[in-house]
């Protein structure tokens, strides 16, 4: 959904560069005309909605507090902060003057209804491979709901605008994703949804140096706003193979019991997966749990369990994680989890710091917050005696240093 | 023997590590205004603050608070000299079965601890972990206003 700060900050520096070679990169603004007016067709609104959902435009262009899709929601690197749109039909503030033309272009080719170059955190790099057709859907979706008069804060980034061009000559491709006839439908539909209108690989792809993804790695696990977004292709790091009917529940109630729930960024995905199509989850789903190619873990079983201050990681585990984990079935049992068999520890730690916990005044899982409950050491005892109680392998090599950055870490601003 | 400060006196106790800090303050030290509830972590009942934070003492076995300060509504004020958020939540009359109230109270404090003029979303979200059953919330985020403000007027009165 997002980039991060670092992907941000090395683009930047390439960028400097690239943008002189790139020479031209303002582009021609479209005529200045009001837009059509939607006609009220209920099957393509509705079309769109669904489609919005796994795009998930409201997750980025919404506030915490704010009206859905009128933007302000910020994305902070270290070279400033990046501002969502309002995507609303304000006519002002908004998409309102926005033809269909314009919203393709911007959604395929980055480039906004007056000309200029939009950051690559908006991911046109996946929605380039929507058709036209469905990007038209989720336009009249878009177009139909209430304006809000909402002006996004400025951004403060010092990545001018035109060196967004240079970023494009290196990361930004057409090229189709053409269908497999090989494969089923609902296995190149679920790759249609995840490649494009899903931008799965958006967290699940590393990024390099320049903040674009590595596209020989594709889904082999990246990172967003401090957290960890597991592999979905042989990497996979879960203690079991992840079944279509398991990832299909997983993806529309954020949980399965099997193996975890979802988390972070992640939890907002899944909410918006409960408003898609149905047919269209599973089909991604199909798409995922093929990448994986049924992998699981693959790490040798340590049979020594013992870990550093063992005592005291196991007394912690016992008086604050079992009564909920172990002793009742409230909790997923943490041996099925895949985050405690995670590459990195960080997810581990952030959900033990800041618990679970649904949106405001709605229903949801919830697990207790222990930021600041436990000190560093105590923390790191405690994460260390699940790893190995439970992960069953090797311990991570920095817990330690990841406990005392996200111990540091504002929950509310990741960056 | 585990050795930790309660509201300002020092405390040596030999029990096993493992005992939750809850159970240390009631029966060991009879600090009786931190509550069992739930026991997982999820009403809040027991909130006591540890260092700088609010903590769940019946999840906390009582070595992790081992050199640490810990502090319990006995040490806000008395039933003769209530604190600010105590006399904050009878002037609100927010308490009805008061089982939750110490909790309440310790989870409010560390937020004035931390934050001299918090707004009403601040006090709404840091309140939320705490849950009252008899569902005097409203009244509840009044008296933590309440103390906030009167805090804020204090610091501004000690300033002028």
């Amino acid at each position: 959904m997002t980039i991060g700060k670092q992907s941000v900050a090395t683009f930047a520096g390439i960028c400097v560069a690239l943008a002189i070679a790139a020479g031209c990169a303002q582009r021609s603004p479209t005529e200045a005309m009001a837009a059509a007016p939607i006609r009220p067709d209920s099957t393509l609104v509705a079309r769109g909605a669904a489609l919005s959902s796994i795009g998930d435009c409201n997750v980025c262009h919404t506030t915490d507090d704010g009206p859905t899709f009128a933007g302000g929601r910020a994305l902070h690197t270290t070279f400033g902060s990046i501002y969502a749109t309002n995507i609303t039909p304000d006519v002002d503030t908004g998409i309102g003057r926005w033809t269909a033309y314009d919203f393709q272009r911007a959604m395929k080719e980055g480039i906004s209804r007056d000309g200029h170059q939009l950051y690559p955190a908006f991911p046109y790099d996946h929605y380039v491979h929507v058709t036209d057709d469905d990007v038209d859907a989720i336009y009249a979706f878009l177009m139909t709901r209430a304006p809000v008069h909402a002006k996004s804060p400025e951004n403060s980034i010092v990545v001018a605008r035109p060196m967004v061009a240079a970023w494009k000559a290196l990361y930004f491709r057409r090229d189709p994703v053409i269908a497999d006839s090989a494969r089923s439908h609902e296995w190149n539909r679920g790759r249609y949804l995840v490649e494009g209108l899903g931008h799965c690989g958006g967290c699940h792809t590393p990024r390099d140096a320049f903040g674009g993804e590595t596209t020989s790695q594709a889904l082999s696990g990246g990172t967003v706003d401090a957290w960890h977004a597991p592999a979905l292709d042989e990497h996979v790091a879960a203690p079991s193979p992840w079944t279509v009917d398991q990832m299909t529940a997983y993806l529309r109630t954020g949980f399965d019991e099997q193996h975890g729930i979802a988390a972070g960024p992640m939890a907002a995905v899944t909410r918006n997966l409960q408003q898609a199509d149905a047919d269209d989850v599973r089909a991604m789903a199909v798409y995922v749990v093929d990448r994986m190619g049924g992998h699981q873990r693959n790490a040798a079983p340590v049979v020594d369990v013992a870990t550093r201050n063992g005592d005291q990681g196991a007394a912690i585990y016992e008086s604050a994680c079992a009564g909920c984990h172990d002793r009742a079935p409230r909790g997923i049992a943490l041996d099925r989890s895949t985050t405690v068999t995670d590459v990195v520890p960080d997810n581990l730690i952030r959900i033990t710091l800041d618990g679970i916990a649904p949106p405001d005044e709605q229903r949801g899982r919830i697990m207790p917050s222990f930021r600041g409950t436990f000190t560093n050491d105590q923390m790191t005892a405690l994460i260390e005696y699940i790893r190995g109680r439970y992960g069953r392998i090797a311990a991570w090599p920095d817990a330690a240093t990841t406990v005392e950055k996200l111990q540091r870490m504002s929950p509310e601003n990741p960056s | 023997v585990i050795t930790f400060n309660v509201n300002g006196k020092a405390h040596s106790i030999d029990v096993d590590p493992a005992t939750p800090l809850l159970y240390v303050l009631r029966n060991d030290l009879e600090l009786n205004g931190a509550k069992f509830g739930c026991g997982l972590g999820q009403c809040g009942a027991c909130t006591v603050i540890v260092g700088e934070g609010p903590v769940f003492s019946c999840l906390v076995p009582v070595m992790t608070v081992a050199g640490r300060n810990v502090r319990t509504v006995e040490g806000l004020g008395s039933a003769e000299k209530p604190g600010r958020l105590q006399q904050a939540f009878i002037e609100e009359q927010a308490a009805q079965c008061g089982y939750c109230i110490a909790g309440m109270i310790m989870r409010a404090q560390a937020l004035l601890d931390t934050n001299a003029s918090p707004s009403d979303a601040d006090i709404r979200r840091h309140m939320q972990p705490n849950l009252c059953r008899c569902g005097t919330h409203m009244r509840i985020l009044r008296a933590v206003r309440r103390a906030a403000d009167a805090q804020g007027a204090a610091i501004a009165q000690a300033k002028s």
